[in-house]
């Protein structure tokens, strides 16, 4: 519990997790609203034609965006210990670096799942204050998930941040391959001829988009697809796989350097 | 208690630790001394296991660093006074070590006190200047009342109000029965506060003794007489077997006298042949000069060639730095 | 001229500039590879497909860009630098054309390597750059590149701070104008002016699109897209000029 408690101490004690809680919110509320606000207004005008629908998902656009904040925020926990030496400081005090990992992972996930919470309600019930003439209802499980599920795909998010940054030991370098990553080569791969379509589904942010039916490859209405090899919940459980995989890669990496 | 045995660390080709064993005893403090280069930083970062040792191990009153529960309570060390993050508070870099040892907050305070530092306590660390980084990382060495402490150069690049805490600090801590281990490429600095000495060179064991040891037989002494009789005196000094010569100076010819001699020899020996002395005195030879004998083939970065000024400048420019404090 | 030798010697002295050029290389060719070798009769390959992925490319040399002065900020090298040279304007002038020449030269690297492999993976294919619209397809790479660092410089510069500049960046350019651009009506006319998109539509534009791009009708003509994005980018470093000479170093 006292590893816990330092890595808290130290995640608070510096500003940019702040920033990044509060640009995570911002950024996943603002999009959500922009994109409510306009597709309402579209399908005020010309009614049930055009391809797009409002609904609890149309307040939920933003995730995308706040889950690229979360991996530098998690990335950045651990490459400014490395950029200001104080990783070496840390494991002068508590030399089992598993534990060291363990409570990184635990207290950024923590903090993730909560500002995906925080993120996720905010945008449906500033949402619900913004458009009262569609239907914002929280009904079905498939909707609590869309809303309730951002929460475990940011800490599974963070957890991959986390893995990288440690990989890394840099910052530029982490950041770079996380957002370009998840913002384009996951694209870019879905888009490659024939085979595209049937790797698509194994790309990590594509499941975890899945998951929540948001996301770049997540038309409105995408998640009814029936050709997916997992359900929704199979989509999470193979995004968290993955993440579980690279922060274990991390872990014994980090046992194996010098500090 | 410190115990090095073997220690052996490689990077690539460059063996920066070479199979070095060492002991550090409580109750005294260890100079750990070497040019820059020596691997002193390396041996100390194996020591609290941040770096894998490729052969050898270190103990640390029997265990390895990573068999201590609660390393800080046992171990405290001052590797390098930026290893903090520039903007967190002083006050919470060490809060967070405090909690990860399970050290009541309290302790937080009491080194803050201690280093002087409670004013500027909840300032960036990275706004401080060298002397306070450097009184901040004592305060987080100090923080489990540890009774190991180690020390990497603590005195670069402080005043010399601040050289003379750290000084006082080290043999305060001594003195209260602990280990301190602190190391230093200057011999004079040494020489004011260590009483034991681990001597290395390119990764090597050059000697382990105490520090008056040391100084003995690296440094070479002779003795100066002056007499009215000076030449009476030389015949029999020389016709004893003694290296002489004259060195004329404001107040007359000198005789100097060198090789393994003592004052008391040739005192000794004016008064068996009557010889009245104006002056016998006894020369140490720098100690910066002997330390650059000893480890004169292991200074890992050297300039080309032999300056204007001797081989004491073409050695090792911090040394010379360091000739001005003891002469 | 010497200014620009210094800027030069700098930007080649640290390691961050190589592995940039090596991953913007190594990342979008292999890419390309990956798509010319898969693609069949159903998906064939013009000119354009083999450009595909220089936004890969595009990306790192973004980086690449703003470390290069963030990295001055950060090892507080900036205040050698400016002690050295007092005039700002002359040496964020410098910097941008040294670290702009080099992003064009990679980008025209990454494009012509790209179409080659496009030749060598598919040697049916027809890949002659017969017109001026395909000698832009591929050779306008490295202008965009070059535009982009020069962008790239100005965050960099305005922000100060690795991590915040390298998110700005890539989130702006790979996120926040993608979902402009998908906005329900609104979309469609902010898309382009969105600048990372006028530079694709500048390499893009004319010319069958690969699937999945779609090219809806511009406002401008290619060259008006380029000038555009030049434009931007142009009115960023004149505000980080500015700013620069005005802020303590």
């Amino acid at each position: 519990m006292s590893v816990l408690g330092a890595e808290r101490i130290k995640l608070f004690s510096t500003k940019s997790p702040w920033w990044s809680s509060l640009a995570t919110v911002v950024f996943v509320v603002g999009f959500g609203m922009i994109f409510l606000l306009t597709t309402a207004s579209l399908v005020r005008e010309d009614g049930p034609a055009v391809p797009f629908r409002v609904g609890v998902s149309t307040t939920q656009q933003g995730i995308f965006f706040g889950q690229m904040v979360i991996l530098v925020m998690a990335a950045l926990a651990i490459t400014t210990e490395y950029r200001f030496n104080t990783i070496k400081t840390t494991f002068q005090a508590i030399p089992g670096r598993t534990s060291v990992m363990l409570s990184k992972a635990l207290i950024i996930g923590l903090l993730a799942a909560v500002l995906g919470e925080i993120a996720a309600f905010a945008s449906w019930g500033l949402g619900r204050l913004l458009v009262t003439d569609f239907d914002l209802t929280i009904r079905t499980a498939d909707q609590w998930r869309q809303v309730a599920g951002a929460g475990l795909v940011f800490a599974i998010t963070a957890i991959i941040g986390l893995a990288v940054g440690a990989l890394t030991r840099h910052t530029a370098g982490a950041v770079t391959a996380l957002l370009v990553w998840a913002m384009l080569g996951e694209q870019l791969i879905g888009a490659i001829p024939r085979v595209g379509d049937k790797i698509q589904p194994w790309l990590p942010f594509n499941a975890g988009g899945h998951f929540l039916g948001v996301g770049p490859n997540q038309n409105e209405g995408a998640q009814t697809g029936t050709d997916l090899p997992y359900n929704a919940w199979g989509a999470v459980a193979y995004f968290a796989g993955v993440a579980v995989v690279l922060f274990l890669v991390a872990v014994l990496v980090v046992n194996r350097r010098d500090a | 208690m410190i115990e090095a045995v073997g220690l052996t660390k490689r990077y690539g080709r460059t063996v920066a630790v070479d199979n070095l064993s060492f002991t550090v005893k409580p109750g005294r403090v260890t100079g750990f001394l070497g040019p820059n280069g020596a691997g002193k930083s390396t041996t100390m970062r194996m020591i609290l296991g941040l770096d894998r040792p490729d052969a050898g191990q270190v103990r640390i009153d029997g265990k390895t660093y990573h068999q201590l529960d609660r390393p800080l309570r046992t171990v405290g060390a001052l590797l390098d006074a930026k290893w903090v993050h520039p903007n967190r508070s002083a006050r919470a870099h060490l809060r967070w070590l405090a909690r990860s040892n399970g050290l009541p907050n309290r302790r937080v305070g009491e080194v803050l006190e201690l280093v002087g530092l409670t004013s500027v306590a909840d300032r960036r660390a990275g706004g401080f200047s060298l002397g306070m980084s450097q009184r901040l990382g004592i305060a987080a060495a100090l923080l489990g009342d540890p009774q190991i402490l180690l020390f990497d150069e603590p005195v670069n690049g402080l005043d010399p109000e601040g050289i003379h805490w750290i000084r006082q600090l080290m043999k305060r801590l001594a003195a209260e029965g602990r280990t301190v281990f602190v190391s230093s490429h200057l011999l004079s600095e040494m020489a004011q506060t260590a009483q034991d000495l681990v001597v290395v060179g390119r990764g090597r064991l050059i000697a382990q003794c105490t520090t008056a040891e040391f100084v003995d037989t690296a440094s070479e002494t002779s003795v100066r007489v002056r007499s009215p009789q000076l030449d009476r005196l030389r015949e029999v000094l020389l016709r004893k077997g003694y290296a002489l010569h004259v060195e004329p100076g404001v107040d007359g010819n000198a005789l100097v006298v060198t090789g393994s001699v003592t004052s008391e020899q040739v005192g000794e020996i004016a008064a068996e042949q009557d010889v009245v002395l104006h002056e016998l005195s006894v020369r140490r030879g720098s100690l910066e000069e002997a330390f650059m004998r000893l480890t004169g083939d292991s200074v890992e970065y050297r300039t080309d060639g032999q300056g204007p000024a001797g081989p004491a400048a073409a050695g090792s420019e911090d040394l010379m730095v360091a000739g001005g404090v003891n002469r | 001229m010497t200014l620009l030798a210094v800027e030069r010697i700098k930007l080649f002295s640290t390691r961050s500039p190589w592995w940039c050029m090596l991953a913007a290389l190594a990342v979008t060719c292999g890419f390309t590879a990956l798509i010319t070798g898969t693609s069949g009769d159903d998906y064939p390959v013009s000119v354009q497909t083999t450009q595909f992925a220089s936004n890969f490319g595009l990306m790192v040399i973004l980086v690449m860009a703003a470390l290069a002065v963030t990295t001055e900020y950060r090892f507080g090298t900036i205040r050698a630098t400016f002690q050295a040279v007092p005039n700002r304007t002359a040496v964020l002038l410098a910097k941008t054309g040294v670290v702009a020449l080099l992003a064009g030269v990679v980008g025209e690297v990454v494009a012509f390597a790209s179409w080659g492999i496009g030749k060598v993976m598919r040697p049916s294919a027809d890949l002659a750059l017969n017109s001026a619209a395909d000698w832009r397809h591929v050779a306008g790479v490295g202008l965009v590149f070059a535009v982009g660092a020069v962008l790239a410089v100005a965050v960099g510069t305005l922000v100060r701070h690795t991590a915040g500049a390298v998110t700005l960046l890539l989130v702006w350019a790979l996120l926040v104008e993608t979902l402009l651009s998908a906005l329900p009506t609104v979309g469609e006319k902010i898309q382009p002016w969105l600048p990372f998109n006028a530079a694709s539509n500048f390499m893009l534009m004319g010319g069958t699109p690969p699937p999945g791009a779609s090219v809806v009708s511009q406002p401008y003509g290619p060259w008006g897209a380029l000038a555009y994005f030049t434009g931007v980018a142009a009115a960023g470093l004149v505000i980080t000029i500015v700013v620069a000479n005005r802020r303590d170093a």
